[in-house]
């Protein structure tokens, strides 16, 4: 079985260096990717994204081609760094795609910083990946922005005064949404009328319910998973609650339509991108292409694997030089970029890009705008 | 907290507890008549939710009708695993038996998880389930309506054929004495099918109105409810049918109650069900309508 892997693997890495050959000098970008192993999906749309993309805007930069060099890091952490140190000692790259979970990312990142090579992450989204790192950098944006970004909604588009929230005390994701939605809810006037907790797994809502409607927020937010908050708006709608329900990106599946019916009907969600409308005209270009390649709407690990891409293109352009340092550079001069996800800035190694909310209407995610917090 | 809000939490309270009834009755019978903690009760529960839900989603049959064929292929599966399960360990030790209900338990989820796979689904729940009562201005769901009331028809009948019928009497017989009864002539194996028919088609009930009021199904989705029905059982002193009913409704309102008053404690909600039933497992482990004898069979 490894050696049959390990075969198609050779087979695959030959192929590559066949069709390369004869090529004028290349530039090489690294992809640290999960292509087998726990999460393999995630690394495979990112690698999918990256080559749909490479499709619409081309591989050269420079005069040069661009010459992707993927190494599967087996969802492992331990793997991702042989990978990251292969890449960059072996395969001699310039830049590289990082891992898509945060693990692996964090176990990347100390590598990079002291060789000296640029790495972006489509997907990992910890604080901790970036932090005091001048290497490592990210297409995606972190939880707090995300949260504060539905609290700036709330308060200017819906009109809320009042808000309740009913988050996850299991989950690292929903403690840390609901935490800094109270922050900035609370910093722009608005007031938290009541703070209920449930936990991953609970099918009982009634009694944080039945507090929360006695309280008569405004606004009920839920950053929750999206079979929690199917069962938290159906149980609120039976209840009698009429107030406004939002949700951040936990809520994207198709099983909140299919858990929630009509109760999931008008809640708002924030979440990374709507895969249903460009913001631009290389997003429009790459749902397009991606429809008519797969027959459906495209996800977003592969928008942001795409995003990743984009932004090192862009950076080896402005640094004018396949030179590893001022690549790191031009990623951290990164400013109103069109990616496919929208318009991207790098900010301390993170993406800060506009949040997408949208609403449910009639058992389908429709766009509402775009919010940019602070 | 003002009257109202606190008859609303008193009614979450109750249309949960009378879905922990259902399910402790199950663990109460089985334990009445073989002194077996039968762990898959709490799966049939799971099971049931499916059965029905193909009946409804892909043969199409009305709901009513679902709940039947649901609640009747619950039986057989109970059946089935008396048959196959613990029939052929009737002599062993005790704790054997303990093992094969925890093997047969981990069996039926694995099963599960393998043919319909993890991601949760939705349950159509019918228009009477959905209808909103208004009583002193709270407001009550037809699940929390219906679901009690349809537990107390179902424990009412429940009586009758324990106290009532020809094969009541015999299962009190066999629970009183196993051996002495077969001596007189009762079929025994038939008297235990019969009552592991009555529990799985009781849990299989249970998890058809359980996925009514939380309409998401998985096939994990039995193992809490499972343990706190089988808590509920343990402090109704188990092996007591009204016992059953009686701890299913303490569990429920106070497991709503710890939420309402203290909502910080949320996370905790399960830690504090099984913390009552170590007290009481400490205190009073024949609960509150045992017997003090009760250790026999």
């Amino acid at each position: 079985m490894k050696k049959a892997l390990f075969a198609t693997l050779l087979a695959l890495f030959l192929a590559f260096s066949v069709a390369f050959v004869g090529a004028q000098e290349t530039i090489r970008i690294g992809a640290n990717l999960e292509m087998t192993g726990a999460v393999a999906a995630y690394g495979q749309m990112i690698w999918e994204g990256i080559n749909l993309v490479k499709e619409i805007v081309g591989d050269e930069v420079l005069g040069k081609k661009v010459e992707l060099v993927l190494v599967d890091n087996k969802s492992d952490k331990v793997e991702a760094a042989n990978a990251a140190t292969r890449l960059i000692d072996k395969e001699k790259v310039v830049a590289m795609i990082g891992p898509a979970i945060s693990g692996s990312m964090l176990a990347v990142g100390p590598i990079c910083e002291e060789k000296q090579v640029p790495v972006i992450s489509a997907t990992a989204t910890n604080p901790l990946v970036t932090q005091g790192k001048k290497f490592v950098f990210r297409a995606c944006f972190l939880d707090p922005y995300q949260a504060a970004a539905a609290a700036q909604f709330a308060i200017e588009d819906l009109n809320a005064t009042t808000a309740a929230i009913l988050s996850d005390v299991a989950q690292d994701y929903c403690v840390a949404l609901g935490n800094f939605f109270k922050e900035e809810f609370t910093k722009r006037g608005g007031t938290i009328v009541s703070e209920q907790y449930c936990k991953t797994g609970d099918q009982d809502f009634s009694a944080q319910l039945t507090t929360i409607m006695n309280a008569n927020p405004d606004i009920l937010y839920v950053p929750n998973y999206y079979t929690e908050i199917a069962l938290i708006c159906r149980q609120a709608r039976d209840l009698g609650f009429e107030g406004i329900i939002l949700s951040a990106d936990g809520a994207d599946a198709p099983e909140l339509f299919s858990i929630g019916g009509d109760a999931v009907e008008g809640i708002y969600h924030t979440a990374i991108w709507d895969a249903t409308k460009g913001l631009n005209e290389v997003g429009q270009k790459y749902i397009d292409l991606y429809r008519e390649k797969y027959g459906k709407d495209p996800n977003m690990f592969g928008a942001l694997g795409a995003d990743a891409y984009l932004i090192l293109l862009d950076a080896i352009k402005r640094a004018g030089k396949a030179d590893p340092v001022a690549i790191r550079d031009a990623i951290e001069d990164t400013e109103n970029l069109d990616v496919v996800t929208g318009k991207v800035t790098i900010e301390n190694g993170d993406a800060v890009k506009p949040v997408v909310v949208r609403k449910v209407e009639g058992g389908q995610f429709k766009f509402v705008k775009t919010v940019v917090p602070y | 907290m003002t009257g109202t809000v606190f008859l609303q939490q008193l009614m979450n309270g109750v249309s949960l507890g009378s879905l922990y009834a259902l399910l402790a009755i199950g663990y109460t019978l089985v334990y009445g008549i073989l002194g077996l903690i039968n762990f898959a009760h709490s799966d049939v529960f799971m099971l049931g939710t499916y059965f029905a839900f193909f009946m409804m989603v892909i043969f199409m049959l009305p709901w009513w009708l679902s709940i039947i064929i649901g609640v009747a292929l619950c039986a057989l599966v109970g059946v089935s695993i008396e048959r196959v399960a613990y029939r052929p360990l009737r002599n062993a030790p005790r704790i054997s038996a303990l093992i094969t209900a925890v093997g047969v338990s981990f069996f039926i989820e694995n099963l599960g998880l393998v043919t319909v796979g993890a991601r949760p689904k939705g349950f159509p729940r019918p228009p009477l389930m959905k209808n909103i009562y208004m009583l002193a201005g709270a407001r009550i769901q037809g699940v929390t309506f219906w679901v009690p009331l349809i537990s107390v028809a179902i424990l009412i009948l429940l009586f009758y054929i324990v106290y009532k019928t020809k094969m009541g009497m015999a299962m009190r017989a066999v629970a009183k004495d196993l051996e002495t009864t077969r001596l007189m002539g009762v079929n025994v194996d038939k008297v235990i099918m019969y009552t592991f028919a009555l529990g799985s088609a009781l849990a299989g009930a249970g998890g058809i109105m359980w996925a009514f009021k939380y309409p998401q199904i998985n096939p994990l989705m039995g193992v809490f409810p499972g343990w706190k029905a089988f808590t509920a059982a343990v402090v109704g002193g188990i092996g007591n049918v009204v016992g059953a009913m009686m701890g299913g409704f303490i569990i429920g309102i106070s497991e709503i109650m710890i939420v309402a008053f203290f909502p910080h404690l949320s996370g905790y909600r399960d830690a504090f069900v099984f913390t009552i039933l170590i007290i009481f497992l400490l205190v009073k482990p024949g609960g509150i309508m045992g017997e003090a004898q009760r250790e026999k069979v």
